[in-house]
């Protein structure tokens, strides 16, 4: 994995609350067998009418939206099913970051694994950026910091050891295996 | 040593190395369960990097949510006709073999939906740590296990080491007390639970399922308020492991047998929560006043009593999105709507219990004109069961639509949907958008209110048939 420091971006907003895994990615396109292309797919039955034209009232479809890599949502992005599908349409289609006030526990976990940054902030910064579209932000991972376009800096909780092997490009599964030996002493101790 | 939950009890069980600052624990996982949809680019990962599946022993493999649910499909007299879903078939096929993982495959017997399939073979066991690349693996929580949704790069975690690196989650009493009336179920229970804590209100957590209600339901109905334990955002959901898990247990062909069984029966008795423990939040649910339930909105804690009306909100974009969605309006009477399809099965209330409830209402009855009722075993074992007991009988008698086992309809990626703009009554877990099908509008209630609204053709209450 690419290490990941930073993310300095314009904002796109999708300010609904409870954005499920249904929508990011609906359940039809999880009969591919690799993670690649998904970001076409990436808020399929939002972003395309039943023509499959693109639905020009939504926000990926205008103009603006183009380039943006900080999605900011509402309340609770990403509930519903684990599948890492979601984190993969994200990032193929180049969001790098999502702020939220609450970001729920698969997602932020599938995200923290493929380089996408789960923010999570409070009422006042969400309230904020949910009003202020296009905001330019910088998210500053190894400060764990997210700064607002008049220099407001706030900071974000996030796992110590994620945001290490993300600051540095570790797969956690090389970690994993170098504990492979106590694994192993463990399994000869249990007993049962 | 201070009081422990049953969560705190598994959970230290199985530290192969505890969580410090600056890293989480090393959790060892008992029991790893998959299907054809979130691993194949886990196998991906471990082919890249020359790796075996370290644990095959530990791990086990069926088909259940691309999977076809016609008969011929299934068996192969004519071809799976969603393209993509085969190929994912194919590939789980050929990655069982090559990694040494048995695999329930399309032919298979044992087959069926992951979280029905385990526990009634007996491989789902109180105290283990068990793990799938879905969500709704919280359902073995209903045995006292510790069961969670994973992502597919963490099933190749798993593959490779049989471990998982994790935080150590919160815990949350559900306190549930009072006796369930008649015409209400375990599902109108964890609805009703869910709307109240929230949809995300169990986020950080693991739900332990507590007190005289909870201790009276059977098996299914445990694995059912379990199952939709991450439809309140949280990690997992717990029931402390009885008498009744023990007798559910006792005759399953892969549960402990002879002295093993003996052995194991001390071990799971001791897993139940201290009385002193302490949990990090909790709720006080009256059971003996609910009522059945049924979803109104676009997910699942936009819940009602069946009988009362549409709660009206103002000035709240995305209940008004929802309502829109739904075609509904606040202060809507829900009963008498008329719905399209009415769909019976899932991981939810797939289970042999709920297909009797089901059948207790159908039984020489007509589902109505117009309506489509599916009605979807959740595995093979549950549909052979059903068959033996004349259940199957009186559904197709009834007009039903009675199928092999799998996902189906609960979510639309196997060739069972709902049409858009079209309402399905259904017992599955989630009513998001487009769930069911582009498009669809999904009620989420139990199987008794599935099998009434059937009957009657619009959303029916199930205590007018008792």
């Amino acid at each position: 994995m690419e290490p990941l420091q930073r993310v300095h971006s314009k904002t796109v907003v999708i300010g609904s609350t409870n954005v499920d895994t249904d929508q990011i990615i609906p359940a039809r396109f999880l009969t591919t067998t690799t993670k690649d292309g998904l970001g076409k797919q990436l808020f399929a039955d939002w972003r395309y009418l039943a023509d499959g034209a693109p639905n020009p009232a939504f926000i990926l479809n205008r103009p603006e939206a183009a380039g943006c890599q900080v999605l900011v949502a509402g309340r609770n992005f990403g509930c519903g099913s684990s599948r890492e599908h979601a984190p993969w349409a994200l990032l193929d289609y180049g969001i790098r970051a999502v702020i939220s006030t609450e970001i729920a526990d698969i997602f932020k976990s599938n995200a923290l694994k493929n380089g996408l940054l789960p923010v999570t902030v409070g009422d006042a910064t969400a309230r904020w950026l949910l009003e202020n579209p296009g905001a330019e932000v910088d998210i500053d991972l190894a400060a764990a910091r997210l700064t607002l376009p008049d220099g407001t800096a706030t900071s974000f909780p996030i796992e110590a050891f994620a945001r290490h092997c993300l600051l540095h490009g570790i797969d956690e599964l090389g970690y994993l295996r170098s504990k492979l030996d106590v694994i192993e002493s463990y399994e000869a101790a249990r007993r049962w | 040593m201070s009081a422990r939950t049953l969560f705190d009890k598994v959970w230290t069980a199985h530290e192969v190395v505890p969580e410090s600052v600056d890293t989480p624990a090393v959790l060892y996982i008992d029991l790893h369960l998959i299907h054809e949809v979130t691993s194949p680019q886990a196998f991906s990962v471990l082919k890249s990097l020359d790796l075996r599946v370290r644990r095959p022993d530990r791990t086990l493999a069926t088909m259940d949510h691309s999977t076809p649910t016609v008969t011929e499909q299934v068996f192969g007299k004519i071809p799976i006709k969603l393209d993509a879903a085969a190929k994912q078939v194919r590939q789980l096929e050929s990655n069982a073999a090559e990694f040494g993982v048995e695999l329930f495959d399309m032919r298979d017997a044992r087959r069926g939906i992951v979280h029905v399939i385990s526990p009634e073979l007996g491989c789902t066991q109180p105290g283990m740590t068990i793990v799938c690349g879905d969500s709704h693996t919280s359902t073995h929580g209903a045995f006292g296990a510790l069961a969670f949704g994973i992502g597919t790069t963490e099933v190749g975690h798993v593959f490779a080491t049989q471990c998982l690196l994790q935080r150590k989650p919160k815990t949350f009493a559900v306190n549930v007390e009072g006796e369930l009336r008649p015409g209400v179920t375990a599902k109108d229970l964890i609805l009703h639970i869910i709307g109240r804590i929230g949809v995300s209100g169990g986020t950080g957590h693991v739900l332990e399922y507590r007190g005289s209600t909870i201790r009276a339901l059977s098996m299914d109905e445990r694995m059912t308020i379990c199952n939709m334990s991450i439809e309140a955002g949280a990690r997992a959901g717990m029931i402390a492991p009885d008498e009744t898990t023990f007798e559910y247990l006792k005759a399953k062909p892969r549960a402990p047998q002879g002295v093993e069984w003996d052995a194991a029966l001390p071990r799971w008795r001791a897993l139940c929560t201290d009385p002193d423990a302490r949990f990090d939040a909790s709720v006080d649910i009256d059971a003996s006043t609910l009522e059945p339930m049924i979803t109104y909105g676009t997910n699942p804690g936009m819940v009602m009593p069946l009988g009362g009306a549409i709660p009206r909100i103002s000035g709240n974009a995305v209940y008004d999105k929802a309502l829109g969605y739904m075609g509904f309006h606040g202060g809507e009477v829900m009963l008498g709507k008329p719905v399209d399809v009415v769909f019976i099965g899932s991981c939810t209330n797939g289970r042999l219990e709920d297909l009797k409830a089901a059948a207790s209402i159908l039984k020489g009855r007509k589902v109505a004109a117009g309506v489509r009722l599916l009605i979807v075993p959740g595995s093979q074992q549950v549909k052979r069961d059903a068959e033996s007991l004349g259940l199957a009988q009186i559904f197709k008698d009834a007009g039903a639509d009675w199928r092999e086992s799998g996902c189906s309809m609960c979510l639309g990626m196997n060739g069972d949907t709902v049409g858009a703009g079209q309402y399905s009554v259904s017992t599955s877990n989630r009513n998001f958008e487009g769930r069911q099908g582009v498009g669809a509008r999904t009620l989420l209630v139990s199987p008794m209110t599935a099998a009434a609204t059937a009957v009657q053709g619009r959303i029916a209450d199930p205590r007018e048939f008792l």
